[in-house]
């Protein structure tokens, strides 16, 4: 069947966030073809790539995949779900799948479910590595297969053709879950399935995939309508409205360029785009293009772990002790350097974060003519195991309590402290050290498809 | 006597945030058209300023983008730190935006 149009719902910017059914129900009733929503990002950090945890809690992720598995089962609505769980692992994806069984078993419910696998065989991105097929992606450093090793687990951000593969073999599938995925994809795969404008359906899927974020205020349900020549993007709370202004500014939104977007595969490129308002809530849009790259990159994403973390809580409101705060601290330094000689000074790190002073803005921070009230103090300590970091944190925290400085008046102590422990364990620090663009030959073979009915 | 008019008086978002781990993107977008004209032709804004505000090297700057479309002005620069791990003082780089609020305009 030839579509003129493609209708899509999606109920929230990150699954597990929790979204309103009222309007989702509402967005049902509008007879979606698909129910589109992004489950991944590595906003909240590196951690989530480096020890495998999820962005939200399990408990957090049944809840929302319960409202949409309702819908799927009593409307036959496909539902596609990208970057499982945060990260997008492989076992991310297969805890989303269990997700699912114990919701259908529970409820009585029978699907077809296909599952995209994105994690990367590391002796795989070694050989590409070798061949001159990995470079940077921005400003990290270039790979080496020392980083490759140490990164906890690689996942590449897919493109659409897994999903278009699974849309050509499978008419009658009715979830697909997906590891790492370029954000938009869930959103845009229907409509190039059918041959809609490549450069629509990336743009329609780059706004929506942040749920209503593009209306003002900012909402969470929205629905999206797919046509030949334009999309039109209608949020589904009353109080919510997609503007021009709204809707074009979005798209700058956590974006490194405001009109040439890069993803897998190719460029979208908005130069060209033009955002009417076609009534009080509805913004129509035109004009995206897709530049196909004449070589497909993907995106790799990992992380590792370079050590463990221990931090004290402080505050201090003396003035005589804040206005000489840059010489207790370095007399904290000192003391904690001695008392540690035996390990090398490389090997651990402290950091003092210093809220009322330039806690927020760091190197950044541009006032500086001024002596603030109170300080928040709160010492990082990095150290290779976290027996370490705790010793060393605690013995900073000792020193800053009792350090003397010029005018001392207090003897009793520097700071005050809120909570016990005095020190606090955060266990593992990890980091981004893969983030590559890798040539691939063929998008569809590096994401393995498994296909399971419930 | 003329009254001094800041960004933050004519602008209807001043936003920072993460483009990836490694990159900060700054969003200016003016509350109309004819403010936003007024600004891009004036050039007050430019990367020079920029790179004093956020201390870096006028070549650090990566994207410095007029964007008619949105009524907006878009700046990406290096994240001083890779997000989220040792040292982090903002892991989404939502409050890097400050040092633009007060940019005397005319």
């Amino acid at each position: 069947m030839k579509k003129n149009e493609i209708r899509i719902l999606t109920p929230t910017a990150m699954l597990g966030y929790g979204f309103p059914e009222k309007w989702f129900n509402k967005g049902l009733e509008m007879e979606p073809d698909v129910i589109a929503v992004d489950s991944g990002s590595t906003d909240s950090g590196p951690h989530k790539l480096g020890l495998g945890d999820m962005t939200c809690s399990r408990d957090a992720y049944y809840r929302d995949i319960s409202k949409l598995l309702k819908a799927v089962y009593d409307q036959k609505i496909p539902l596609f779900i990208s970057s499982a769980a945060g990260a997008g692992t492989n076992e991310q994806v297969d805890t989303f799948l269990h997700i699912i069984k114990e919701i259908s078993k529970k409820n009585d419910y029978h699907f077809n479910i296909a599952a995209i696998y994105s994690e990367i065989d590391k002796d795989f991105v070694k050989n590409k590595l070798q061949n001159n097929k990995i470079k940077p992606c921005g400003l990290v450093d270039e790979l080496t297969e020392e980083e490759i090793d140490l990164a906890t687990t690689i996942v590449a951000q897919m493109g659409v053709e897994p999903y278009i593969k699974i849309l050509e073999e499978k008419k009658d599938i009715d979830i697909i879950i997906s590891g790492r995925t370029y954000d938009p994809v869930p959103i845009a795969a229907m409509g190039i399935k059918n041959n809609f404008n490549p450069g629509l359906c990336w743009h329609l899927g780059k706004i929506m995939e942040c749920g209503a974020l593009c209306a003002e205020p900012a909402g969470k349900v929205i629905f999206g309508i797919l046509k030949k020549d334009h999309f039109k993007l209608i949020p589904l709370n009353p109080d919510n409205k997609c503007t021009e202004s709204s809707v074009a500014a979005h798209t700058l939104y956590e974006k490194s360029h405001p009109y040439i977007l890069r993803g897998p595969g190719g460029v979208t490129d908005l130069t060209e785009t033009t955002f009417n308002q076609l009534d009080e809530r509805t913004v129509k849009v035109k004009g995206s293009k897709f530049i196909p790259d004449k070589k497909y990159n993907i995106k790799l994403e990992g992380a590792k772990k370079v050590g463990f973390r221990s931090i004290f809580i402080a505050g201090m409101r003396d003035p005589i002790a804040i206005k000489n705060i840059d010489e207790i601290i370095n007399h904290v330094k000192k003391d904690v350097e001695e008392n540690f000689n035996d390990i090398p000074k490389a090997d651990y790190k402290m950091i003092f974060h210093l809220y009322g002073k330039n806690g927020v803005m760091g190197e950044h921070e541009f006032q500086k003519d001024f002596i603030p009230l109170e300080l928040g103090i709160i010492l990082e300590v990095l150290a290779p195991e976290q027996e370490l970091s705790e010793a060393i944190c605690s013995r900073a925290r000792t020193e800053l309590l009792h350090a003397p400085y010029e005018g001392r008046i207090a003897t009793a102590g520097n700071i005050a402290l809120p909570f016990t422990p005095l020190e606090i364990n955060l266990g593992h620090v990890c980091s981004f050290n893969v983030y590559h663009l890798m040539e691939i030959d063929n998008p569809i073979s590096l994401f393995p498809i498994k296909y399971l009915e419930v | 006597m003329k009254k001094n008019v800041l960004l933050k008086d004519v602008a209807k978002v001043i936003r920072s945030k993460n483009a990836g781990p490694f990159e900060i993107t700054l969003d200016i977008i003016l509350k109309n058209k004819s403010e936003y004209q007024k600004l891009k032709s004036s050039g007050v804004i430019n990367k020079e300023l920029i790179a004093d505000l956020y201390h870096l090297p006028i070549d650090k700057i990566i994207h410095f983008v007029y964007f008619d479309a949105a009524n907006a002005i878009k700046i990406t620069i290096p994240r001083p730190r890779p997000q989220g791990s040792v040292g982090e003082i903002d892991m989404h780089a939502a409050q890097q935006h400050v040092p633009l609020m007060n940019i005397l305009i005319r």
